[in-house]
């Protein structure tokens, strides 16, 4: 069992950042500590752990719970530890007689208004209470209570109006709040650590008590986020996990990697056996410090959800009942076909689609799949969606498509330029760390057409918003330039050493053409030119300015062209190569950056390598035995389209549901239809399934070793905590598929696949599980030159020598409003789902969110005579669905908004086969629609979901 | 593809290298289609640029012969 956990011990303060250090004398023992530190931190330090309740190390001390009070010589009284700071010299006394003498009283009122826990107590063994009762020696009880919060009736028969009921609103977690001593470390963890603010100390003295949101909330419609923080805190149990009362205590646990979002918190795994208990986030997880969101603490009951297939199954067509096999016979029939199909219409007939969420180890089997037993270059994966544009952009300018910083590097950035980014939502533990700092002063600048939660929030708010219309990111982010440009506000040194000054000439001539100016926009941005001027010189002059960007740049017919204006501005304004700057694309799923990394586009080998280059194909000639295709294959969107064109015959697809998630459903549904074949391997019968002829059942990331990269570049350890449910690993079954059309792989674990992996990439070539494990994470390139990974690029030169200016000129999208389509549609995600909901449908998150919503302007509600709540109709040129509406004045006039996790209401259907110039990235984020009233599902809807159901049967096994 | 979806991802490249210097443009264009266009989509464009290679832009038509010829399939 890989149980390796580093010390997770508890400082009780957060550490002091000061330079200058303070020595002092603790029980005897002299300890040296930056200055400013707690003398509760610095006893830690040194060895020694003083009782407490209400401090923990992820917040600031507050002074409450007066357990860890200490003696000082030659101070009076005795001071708490946790607020007092280290002096030189002092002689601080933990244990004398008095404080243990004071402890135990406070932990006597404590007790006399808290339900003494017998052996059925959910939170015995869970909690500190009991542990500090334990700790300071707690014997007896001597208050007679006149008043208590305990028992809902008095002695008397009464009901006692101090009573609470338990508080159970939350899926996840319960309140009670008879067991809460008020030491607010839940509110504190909820405004510092989280940043919603949404709970609060209710009432005064003895009536005060934890209460979520106002007076007449529960957890459920306060503010809450369901983060946990608040969970992880609370030293009473009063707030605890369900799972815990469901199932007791784990026994064991593993540290991990979540599979939800491209941040890449790991977290603890706490198993009882081979049951899931609970997930912790990991204190040392350099993404996430400890803290967490709502899929990947709660969201993982989809391992285990009912609708997962557990066995192989095929059928002849894709209209027959499905036919639950053996995986021998399910593989045989696949390799059969496979092998059959190349025979009869060449090698270039079939493909694959690597997983964004599956482990690298995984996608690099799936392309090498393709590359050396079907020997082509069809490999494609889910960054083709969302951030191709990024690969590109970043690329030519910086030279690679890597992202510039770690997310450390967010707590010296004094400005953040978040552009068509929504962190909140969709990169929450990020977002929490990104509102730290700016409620900590930074400034905030967002470019987004909808009032996201991101733009503001208790304690900030962005200084700029530049809500522009959709499909005018370039036009802004070029008027941005043209601000700094002509106004001076450039960084002459950095340009004249780090990038090409006559490309910077060439481009400063371009860009100071009046055309570009905020004036010259505005009409097209709807931006007040103000607003970009004043948002470009804060960006230039504010200090450390960082960008974060989202799929709101990359999905766009002009994604490519707004990534290179992304990287110009940092360029001109030397934001490039220390920490608190950068260009940071957020990634979206877990793993879409290894994913790209591994090889799993068809123009590049793993390292992103061209295949034209003869250099890089005799690597993988040499190490596979194989000749390489030098031809760049055929992207997901190419593929489909050759499908129907009758060039492409089968598909293998790993982990991802095009169907749901690929832009104009029913040409991707046509093009399917159009295969032989097509392969779904997954957890569910996705809505890709509904054309597939073979389902290999997948493995959940809880049941197989590996690795993950996340948007830091960061490789981090998924470890196996479960076997899996049904039978093999993903990358079992690949390689299964891979032998039994003649190939003769013998992987038995995934590190060798690693070891291969680092053998022919020279960005990973110092990557072994062994590092991993000592270091516990590694940020690529590592090699020779930088053997424990690189946390930031680009320090002291560009990857490709200069940086590179390049001209960012406008081009409409084809995709036009008009008068039978006068609304732009534009797509995101919701807190609480994730992608295309496979995995969070089918867990509690839909008590948050159970269909996707568009969102309208009242405006345009009110021309429409729609009202708040009603069923429309949704359709573009593309297609049509209905959903519900929310009036709300989050997005503009003539903009709505909707999400992608339900297919029931498939928005894809309505989004349109446009796509990024270089890459072929759709453009999600721009299709012209018409809203009006609707009294049932669109025509679409009713066939795909009887089609749905026709393709979802399954035979009963033969017995 | 549709030849309608084929012209219009080449303009789009086109429009892009239009803001090159010209012979920078000619050569982009061709070399993004060759870096990343399949030989199907090639040899489609290369069909249609034999025909006269209607509704394309300038840099397109221009940057004809310096797109790869794919291997007969």
């Amino acid at each position: 069992m890989k149980d390796f956990i580093l010390p997770d011990a508890d400082y009780g303060t957060p550490a002091a950042r000061a330079k200058e250090t303070v020595t002092l004398n603790i029980d005897g023992y002299d300890v040296t500590v930056p200055a400013g530190t707690s003398i509760m931190r610095a006893a830690m330090e040194a060895g020694i752990s003083i009782p407490k309740l209400c401090a923990t190390d992820s917040v600031d001390a507050f002074g409450s719970c007066r357990l860890c009070l200490v003696e000082i010589d030659g101070r009076a009284g005795t001071p708490a530890s946790c607020t007092t700071p280290v002096a030189p010299g002092i002689r601080v006394h933990t244990q004398s007689e008095a404080v243990q003498t004071i402890r135990r009283g406070v932990m006597e009122l404590y007790a006399s208004d808290h339900p003494v826990p017998g052996l059925t107590d959910a939170a015995n063994g869970d909690s500190e209470l009991q542990s500090m009762a334990a700790r300071v020696g707690l014997r007896e009880i001597r208050y007679q209570p006149v008043a208590q919060h305990v028992r809902q009736y008095g002695a008397d028969g009464t009901s006692n109006p101090d009573w609470k009921p338990i508080d159970d609103s939350n899926p996840y977690f319960s309140y009670d709040p008879s067991k809460c001593i008020v030491c607010s470390l839940c509110v504190r963890a909820c405004d510092e650590v989280q940043g919603t603010f949404a709970l609060t100390i209710e009432g005064r003295g003895f009536d005060s008590r934890m209460s979520a949101g106002m007076a007449d909330d529960n957890y459920l419609s306060s503010d809450c986020v369901s983060c946990g923080a608040c969970v992880q805190v609370c030293p009473t149990g009063s707030l605890q996990e369900k799972s815990i009362a469901q199932m007791g205590l784990p026994d064991r646990s593993v540290i991990t990697t979540c599979a939800y979002c491209g941040v890449g918190c790991n977290f603890k795994a706490e198993m009882r056996g081979d049951e899931l208990v609970r997930m912790v986030p990991y204190k040392h997880g350099p993404a996430n410090r400890g803290h967490s969101c709502v899929k990947g603490r709660f969201a993982y009951g989809y391992a285990t959800h009912r609708d997962r297939i557990l066995k192989p199954m095929i059928r002849e067509n894709f209209s027959d009942p499905w036919k639950e096999v053996s995986w021998d016979e399910a593989l045989g029939f696949a390799a059969t076909r496979m092998k059959d199909i190349i025979t009869r219409h060449g090698q270039k007939s079939v493909g694959v689609v690597t997983s964004s969420r599956c482990t690298n180890e995984e996608s690099y089997l799936v392309q090498k799949l393709t590359r050396a037993v079907f020997m082509n270059n069809n490999t494609d994966t889910c960054a083709r969606v969302c951030h191709s544009p990024t690969g590109y952009g970043l690329g030519q300018t910086f030279g690679t498509s890597a992202g510039t910083q770690d997310f450390d590097s967010v707590e010296h950035c004094d400005v953040a330029l978040v552009i068509g980014a929504n962190p909140a939502a969709a990169h929450p533990v990020f977002a929490s760390r990104l509102k730290k700092r700016l409620r900590g002063g930074a400034k905030l600048i967002v470019v987004d057409p909808r009032r996201s939660e991101t733009m503001e929030g208790p304690h900030y708010e962005a200084s700029h918003h530049l809500a522009l219309r959709p499909g005018t990111n370039v036009i802004i982010l070029s008027a941005l330039a043209h601000v700094i440009v002509t106004e001076k506000l450039y960084d002459e040194a950095f340009i004249r050493t780090r990038c090409d000054w006559d490309e910077f000439q060439d481009y400063a001539e371009f860009i100071t053409d009046p055309r570009h100016s905020p004036e010259a926009t505005e009409a097209l941005t709807g931006v007040p030119a103000a607003e970009v001027r004043g948002a470009a010189r804060l960006y230039a002059t504010g200090g450390n300015a960082a960008i974060y960007y989202g799929l709101g740049v990359t999905e766009h017919s002009q994604g490519s062209t707004a990534v290179i204006g992304i990287a110009n501005l940092a360029m001109m304004t030397g934001n490039i190569g220390r920490a608190g700057v950068g260009v940071n694309p957020l990634r979206g799923q877990n793993n879409v950056q290894g994913s790209c990394d591994m090889g799993s586009f068809p123009h590049e080998l793993p390292g992103y390598r061209h295949v034209k280059n003869p250099e890089v194909r005799a690597i993988y000639e040499k190490a596979w035995g194989v000749e390489i295709d030098p031809e760049p294959g055929l992207r997901i969107n190419n593929m489909l389209d050759a499908a129907i064109d009758g060039s492409f015959k089968a598909l293998y697809c790993q982990g991802e549901d095009i169907l749901q998630s690929d832009p104009d459903s029913q040409h991707t549904a046509a093009g399917l239809a159009a295969m032989e074949l097509v392969i779904v391997h997954d957890l569910f019968l996705n809505e890709t399934a509904n054309y597939a002829h073979v389902f290999f059942p997948g493995s959940t990331f809880l049941e197989k070793d590996g690795t993950f990269t996340n948007a830091e570049r960061r490789i981090n350890m998924v470890r196996q905590v479960m076997a899996p449910k049904q039978g093999y690993a993903d990358w079992e079954v690949t390689q299964l598929l891979a032998n039994a059309m003649g190939a003769n792989w013998t992987y038995t674990h995934p590190s060798q696949i690693m070891d291969e992996i680092a053998m022919t990439t020279p960005s990973f070539a110092g990557v072994t599980y062994e590092k991993l494990d000592r270091l516990g994470s590694i940020q690529w390139p590592c090699n020779d030159s930088a053997p424990e990974g690189t946390p930031m690029m680009h320090i002291d030169g560009f990857v490709r020598g200069k940086g590179k200016f390049i001209r960012t000129e406008y081009v409409a999208t084809d995709e036009r409003t008009g008068p039978r389509y006068p609304l732009l549609l534009t797509t995101g995600r919701v807190l609480s789902q994730y992608n295309v909901g496979a995995q969070t449908r089918r867990t509690e998150n839909v008590v948050w969110y159970d269909e996707d919503i568009l969102e309208m302007h009242p405006h345009d509600a009110e021309n429409r005579g729609i009202r708040d709540g009603e069923l429309v109709r949704l359709a573009s040129r593309s297609g049509e669905t209905s959903l519900r509406v929310w009036v709300t004045d989050k997005v503009s006039p003539g903009v709505v908004f909707t999400t992608f996790h339900h297919p029931g209401i498939m928005a894809n259907v309505v989004t349109t086969d446009y796509s990024d110039w270089a890459t072929n990235c759709p453009e999600y984020k721009v299709t012209a629609v018409q809203v009006s009233p609707s009294n049932g599902p669109s025509e679409w809807q009713e066939t795909y979901e009887r089609h749905s159901e026709q393709s979802r049967r399954i035979l009963p096994a033969a017995e | 593809m549709s030849p309608e979806k084929m012209i219009r991802m080449a303009n789009q490249i086109a429009m892009f290298f239009e803001t090159k210097p010209h012979a920078e443009g000619v050569n982009g264009v061709a070399a993004h289609i060759n870096d990343f266009w399949e030989p199907r989509m090639r040899r489609q464009l290369l069909d249609h640029l034999a025909t006269g290679g209607e509704g394309l832009r300038p840099l397109v038509l221009e940057g004809a012969d310096l797109i790869r010829k794919p291997k007969a399939a």
